[in-house]
């Protein structure tokens, strides 16, 4: 387990592996992964070198050698990120999460019934598009340039990643015994997730999202409550995600006996971050088998929307040890990142404690979270998983962020270039691109997050684009 | 003078353990926290020094009373900062032990609703930090009773746990709740706050088992917070019968004394939980609801009066 007090060495094989078998809980398909994959391919000649790191595996450590330090360690923290900043009413509840989910790591019943449902319910593995006419834009006149690579998430069942993270949470808590689940929701996304899997295993659902977000996502409220779940409205302080995640907090600190929390990101106490990444790390893995299929080499940039960071983990989690693989998140600038009313945690964030972690977050001088802006609502977070946190500050992956007005443009591009409406999450990312690629010497592999389809977004979009 | 006798000492304490603590800035474990590079020299806020006793004093000299604590709490700024601090005057005057003041933050996860809509009242009206300090500064001399900060984290951290509690101390404030600082995330917080003679009340609940509450309560400074139920604040119909074994188990290993708090909101609660064998009872829904629902800041006084001397008489 990639998450165990294991010494350092064992730590390296177990992540860098992806089918290694010390870690049998997350394969995705036990009967296809076969024993190749423990070589791990040295071609990819079109690495991109960020600072000065040699191609190869050989290599000594550099100073942030991130596969010598635990993430997380047994507090919890990643660095100085992390940790379980709640009530100490729920410290128990977090412990005993933490001990089921360590005790399912070699329970192979329940590793078995998640890949059939994973494959049977939510359709994986997504595919790993080869997007030939956004390559083409993104060609330079001397006819070079990267190659773009979509990973599909929108093609899972409820048409994003979250279900991920919702299906293997629902059976934890089944295992638990708790019949009762609550969640908080942004966009609507993981709400409908969340009562997708509750109607699926017979669990009583109440999600928390805020009433300005129930007016924006009319469609998403619809669909829970047609899925059985009740839809309760948080008016309290801003009335958006955070609000709503302070309310499920509450209300799991009043049933925690009871009730289990489907927490939607890698955010929030340990071991929430830890766990949804590792529910999300089959993204990651399945790319790693899937590069090797099609180039038979390793992605050299990986690229995704960053909100809570679930998707981003779930696809850099893989590669975290892998040098060579350059990972970027983008972040939601709104109105732009002046205008006060943007998402950019890690950009223009400090850090704090919020919602059970110590995190970059958006804040006041006097300490009090504020209220954030982006068109996308995923996105509109005032914080950001610790993880996310950490790897910024060791460097190891990259932030940047992207106005709701080039998110559109994006929305746009990729409707029309491939025929897929993307979410407006997942445009933040693919906006980036027109940053990235130019950049980007010939051939290089860029493997991008697909994290959702854009059909919840068509409303928005109509109020602002014309097509 | 007992009062010189402490802040000299703390003056001592600051400069030998300035040096120990850039160090600590940069171990994995500190949080980021801004230290002034040049104090306000200690023997200035000798002046603002609270007279009154500590959280464990007052408990001691209770207790040789055989009496029983009666701690309210308010939101500070609801309905706005002076009426905060007519209230304070009113509760010290109305027999109130130690008075615990709520500073409003954004997202109160320990809080039910009516808590909750008081710090949203009261951060709307454009309470901060600074402005309940200042409010502060004039009014812990008129009291005489201590006061206990009930704060979240974030606010804390942003100004930087040592400067925080410099300017808390420097207003005379002698304790510290932090509801969303669990056992093993308080180290920096306790250093700080012991280095400023500031107690770190902790909480212990129903939830919580009993070998990490016997940790709780070894670490706690001026009383232990045992919080009667699971969840939020709120006033509740009865307390939890669980709320005496609880009371029974900690004392079987704690001679610290224990306020209960969270849910009551009436003198039979009062009476219940002191036969239970409680040192403290806090009460602050039932308070703060008087306040922010009253027809007036002047109606709300009264009736804070009122409801606070009917504690008060159902404690003796």
């Amino acid at each position: 387990m990639a998450f165990s007090s294991a010494t350092p060495l064992h730590r390296i094989t177990a992540i860098s592996s992806s089918s290694s078998s010390s870690s049998p809980f997350f394969k995705p398909y036990p009967s296809q992964l076969s024993l190749q994959f423990n070589k791990i391919a040295s071609c990819s000649p079109k690495s991109f070198a960020l600072a000065n790191h040699q191609m190869g595996l050989d290599k000594a450590p550099v100073l942030h050698d991130l596969s010598i330090l635990q993430r997380p360690d047994s507090l919890g923290r990643f660095g100085k990120y992390g940790g379980k900043y709640v009530p100490e009413t729920l410290m128990y509840a977090l412990s005993e999460l933490e001990s089921a989910f360590k005790a399912l790591a070699t329970d192979h019943q329940f590793q078995k019934e998640l890949d059939g449902i994973l494959k049977d319910y939510v359709g994986r593995e997504s595919p790993l598009y080869f997007a030939q006419r956004l390559t083409e834009h993104y060609k330079r006149p001397n006819g070079e340039g990267p190659e773009i690579y979509l990973k599909r998430e929108d093609l899972n069942h409820t048409g994003a990643h979250k279900i991920n993270n919702a299906v293997a949470q629902a059976l934890l808590a089944k295992k638990l015994g708790k019949e009762r689940i609550i969640a908080e929701t942004g966009a609507g996304q993981h709400g409908v997730a969340t009562a997708t899997v509750c109607a699926r295993f017979g669990l009583q659902c109440i999600i928390y999202m805020g009433a300005q977000d129930m007016e924006r996502q009319a469609l998403n409220v619809f669909r829970m409550k047609l899925l059985g779940a009740e839809v309760r409205a948080v008016h309290s302080g801003t009335a958006t995600l955070k609000d709503a995640t302070s309310e499920a907090i509450r209300d799991w600190v009043t049933n925690v006996e009871t009730t289990h929390y489907i927490l939607g990101s890698v955010a929030g106490p340990h071991p929430y971050p830890m766990m949804v990444r590792e529910f999300h790390a089959v993204i990651g893995k399945e790319t790693r088998k899937q590069a090797l299929e099609k180039w038979g080499g390793r992605p050299d940039v990986l690229v995704a929307c960053v909100g809570g960071g679930s998707n981003a983990m779930g696809l850099f989690h893989e590669f975290v040890d892998d040098k060579d693989v350059r990972m970027i998140g983008v972040e939601a600038a709104g109105f732009g990142l002046d205008s006060g009313k943007h998402a950019a945690t890690l950009t223009k964030g400090e850090v704090g404690v919020l919602h059970g972690a110590m995190s970059y977050l958006l804040q006041d001088d006097d300490g009090q979270i504020i209220e954030p802006h982006s068109i996308s609502a995923g996105l509109d977070y005032p914080g950001v998983g610790p993880e996310h946190s950490f790897l910024k500050d060791t460097g190891r992956a990259e932030y940047y962020s992207i106005t709701d007005e080039e998110a559109l443009e994006a929305f746009k591009r990729l409707s029309r270039l491939e025929g897929i409406i993307p979410a407006l999450e997942t445009s933040h990312a693919l906006a980036y691109l027109e940053k990235l690629c130019p950049t980007l010497p010939n051939g290089t592999k860029v493997v991008l997050n697909c994290s959702g389809r854009g059909d919840k977004d068509v409303h928005t979009a109509i109020k602002h684009l014309q097509v | 003078m007992a009062i010189a006798g402490n802040s000299a000492a703390s003056f001592l304490q600051l400069h030998q353990k300035k040096p120990h603590s850039l160090f600590r800035l940069n171990s994995r474990n500190s949080v980021p926290f801004s230290i002034k590079s040049s104090f306000n020299p200690p023997m200035a806020s000798l002046a603002v020094s609270s007279s009154t006793l500590g959280l464990s004093e007052t408990f001691s000299k209770l207790k040789k009373e055989g009496k029983v604590a009666l701690i309210p709490f308010i939101t500070a700024g609801d309905p706005d900062l002076s009426t905060t601090a007519e209230a304070l005057k009113v509760l010290d005057s109305c027999g109130s032990d130690i008075i615990e003041l709520g500073v409003p933050y954004s997202d109160p996860l320990a809080d039910g609703p009516v808590i909750q809509a008081a710090a949203t009242r009261a951060l709307a009206r454009g309470a901060n930090l600074d402005s309940i300090l200042e409010m502060l500064n004039k009014v812990v001399p008129q009291l005489s009773c201590p006061i206990a900060l009930f704060t979240y984290y974030n606010p804390i951290l942003k100004r930087g746990v040592e400067k925080f509690m410099i300017t808390v101390k420097e207003v005379g404030i002698h304790g510290l709740v932090v509801p969303d600082v669990p056992l093993e995330e308080t180290e920096v917080l306790r250093r700080e706050a012991s280095k400023h003679n500031i107690e770190l009340v902790l909480l212990t609940t129903p939830t919580t088992p009993r070998e990490r509450m016997k940790s709780i309560v070894e670490a706690t400074e001026g009383f232990l917070y045992l919080v009667s139920s699971i969840g939020v604040t709120g006033a509740r119909g009865s307390v939890s019968e669980k709320v005496q074994s609880l009371l029974q188990e900690i004392k079987a290993v704690s001679n610290k004394p224990v306020a209960v708090g969270f849910g009551i909101s009436k003198p039979e609660h009062v009476k219940q939980v002191v036969g239970w064998g409680a040192d403290g009872v806090i009460v602050g829904s039932a308070i703060v609801k008087i306040l922010g629902e009253a027809k007036s800041p002047e109606e709300g006084l009264k009736e804070l009066a009122e409801f606070t001397k009917s504690l008060k008489a159902a404690l003796l």
